[in-house]
């Protein structure tokens, strides 16, 4: 092992040579930096980060705790004191943030040393990430494709190992589908399971914070380390956290596990289909019991949440009116116009359109028939998955209908786009758990491997079931390991050279 | 219903200029979502509760205590424009 493959390792491997003096946290952070500056050109993950400010935290962590000295990149969405915020949009161009997130404390207090801040869709508006005011992100596996969105930044470093883990945020897959796309380990968590203060809101009642990561473990640390509650966000939920790791290895004898069959419908992709198919057989073969169940209310969900999600951004964004942050338009004469203008000039296509659509539904006359009608829905699709885990452990399904697309190829049509998050968004209508792992590859027509993700979903608060069949799958295949051969040059991981 | 969405008006309850070429794309392609989200009719909601969020939390309360928080320079330190510890705006009221 050089210096040079460090970034190449898991969390819990990296960590295992920092207790054992191997290598030193300061030493961790100039070897991902050298692997940045040669590989993020291409990727296009970072917008910012400070190495001098992640050195000086470096050197005072403790690696005997659960992340010493492990380095986490940050969805630039994450307030920490002193950092930028952009939320990937120029009205919040020059912004630092003024106080730090509940989930970095929390972090920090487990020895993590927040570094880097990741590309992502405006507000995190959008599956490909293509919505960010500063620059595009590639995926590392085909850098012609999206790497999924809106966490797309964080995914695509998570596997490109310009990053050991990072955070990310799920509003209606955000982390589950780019991980999918990426060839990572997305895990969103149950609803009021991460604090969400000090993340910047996009629709309050579905946002979680959650942990993009190489594999199942590191996902499960990440979690111990920012589940909990919090005073500070009253959607917090006061509710013990287990140990997420301590299930790992335990066999699935005694788990049943659900196919919906309103998930595996027209518009997969036969690949992406195969695959799943082969994953879940993996499943029963490892002990776990397979039915099929039913999600009746499925085919409705993409609308609610485009009604519900679009509804709580415009009243969410209102905030951003060139008062007390952020940009201001120049040269205004009155109240409107001082509005209008900073935030036409602030926010891109998409910001614009949700808030548009957010502000219709609400409005006199059309509450009822909206907003009022798609709440009502979503207590149907939640009642749906109540049903199923009363027979279920957990469902499994694909997390996105295709592999990565190419890029620019959906940005026209703001419907297709939509429904790239097609299954990733009822579980946060429901407010239940859910993780993405790598589960097998498609070939594209240039010859290209892209991932595929299995989409595994639990109840509520049951993460730590979900990590445990994850893990138990993860161990049982080798998707985990395969390294994108664009970037993959001189690294080894897990005994693996390049591709699969 | 979905032919009834004025982009342009509603952009002005949001407080959002919208060029003329945005207004006539984003009318074209919200009412193609919103054509998209007419299948909710067909949906028998009759009797059901609206769910407001996934899971049931209802009044959280905490201590009506006094805390520290930002510093007046802090909380101005992103300030577009300040003066002597305020936040200078357009002008309101004529």
């Amino acid at each position: 092992m050089t210096k040079r493959e460090l970034p190449a390792l898991s969390i819990v491997e990296v960590q295992d040579m920092l207790r054992r003096r191997e290598v030193s946290p300061v030493e961790v952070l100039e070897s991902l930096e050298e692997r940045i500056n040669t590989v993020d050109d291409k990727i296009g993950a970072y917008l910012t980060r400070d190495l001098t400010a992640a050195v000086t935290e470096a050197k005072k962590t403790d690696v005997a705790l659960p992340l010493g000295g492990i380095p986490i990149a940050l969805k630039d969405l994450i307030n920490v004191e002193g950092q930028q915020c952009t939320c990937g949009s120029k009205i919040l161009g020059g912004y630092r943030a003024p106080y730090t997130a509940n989930a970095i404390e929390k972090l920090r207090a487990h020895g993590a040393i927040p570094f880097g801040r990741m590309n992502m869709d405006e507000f995190a508006m959008g599956s490909s990430t293509e919505n960010s005011s500063a620059q595009l992100t590639h995926n590392p596996w085909d850098l012609s494709r999206v790497p999924g969105g809106s966490s797309g930044g964080s995914a695509a470093a998570v596997a490109a190992d310009i990053a050991f883990g990072a955070l990310g945020t799920d509003t209606g897959g955000s982390i589950r589908q780019p991980a999918a796309l990426s060839g990572v380990v997305g895990f969103k968590p149950s609803y009021g399971r991460v604090s969400r203060f000090g993340l910047v809101a996009f629709a309050s009642s579905l946002d979680q914070i959650g942990p993009l990561t190489k594999t199942v473990h590191d996902s499960a640390l990440l979690m111990n380390a920012i589940a909990g509650h919090d005073s500070r966000d009253s959607t917090s939920l006061d509710a013990p956290v287990p140990d997420y790791a301590k299930n790992l290895g335990r066999d699935l004898k005694d788990i049943r596990i659900g196919l919906p069959k309103e998930y595996m419908i027209d518009g997969v992709d036969s690949a992406v289909k195969t695959a799943v198919t082969a994953a879940v057989k993996q499943l029963e073969s490892l002990g776990a019991e397979i039915v099929e169940v039913s999600l009746p209310h499925t085919e409705y969900a993409v609308s609610v949440y485009y009604i519900l999600a679009t509804a709580e951004a415009s009243a969410n964004l209102a905030r951003f009116d060139g008062v007390r942050y952020g940009h201001r338009a120049d040269n205004i004469t009155n109240l409107f116009d001082h509005y209008a203008r900073t935030r036409e000039e602030g926010f891109g296509a998409e910001v614009k359109r949700r808030i548009i659509l957010g502000t219709y539904v609400l409005s006199s006359g059309y509450y009822d028939a909206y907003y009022l009608r798609a709440q009502k829905v979503r207590e149907l699709i939640r009642r749906d998955f109540a049903l199923a885990f009363e027979k279920v452990d957990a469902l499994a399904s694909p997390t996105a209908p295709t592999p990565a697309f190419k890029l620019g190829e959906k940005t026209a049509d703001p419907l297709q786009m939509y429904l790239a998050d097609i299954f990733t968004i009822a579980a946060n209508l429901a407010g239940i758990c859910g993780i993405s792992l790598p589960c097998g590859f498609a070939d594209s027509e240039s010859g290209k491997k892209l991932p595929i993700g299995l989409q595994l979903l639990g109840k509520a608060l049951d993460e730590a079931r979900i990590f445990q069949i994850a893990h138990a799958y993860e161990q049982s295949t080798d998707w985990h390991k395969a390294r994108p051969k664009t970037i993959a040059e001189g690294m080894k991981r897990a005994g693996k050279a390049g591709e699969l | 219903m979905a032919g009834e969405l004025d982009v342009g008006y509603v952009a002005q309850l949001a407080r959002m200029h919208l060029t003329a070429d945005e207004t006539e794309l984003f009318q074209k392609q919200l009412g193609d979502v919103l054509h998209y989200a007419e299948k909710l009719n067909e949906v028998n909601v009759e009797g059901v509760e609206p769910a407001a969020h996934g899971l049931p939390i209802f009044n959280v309360f905490r201590e009506d205590k006094a805390k520290d928080w930002f510093t007046p320079a802090q909380a101005l330190s992103n300030a577009p424009r300040q003066a002597n510890n305020l936040f200078i705006v357009t002008k309101v009221v004529e």
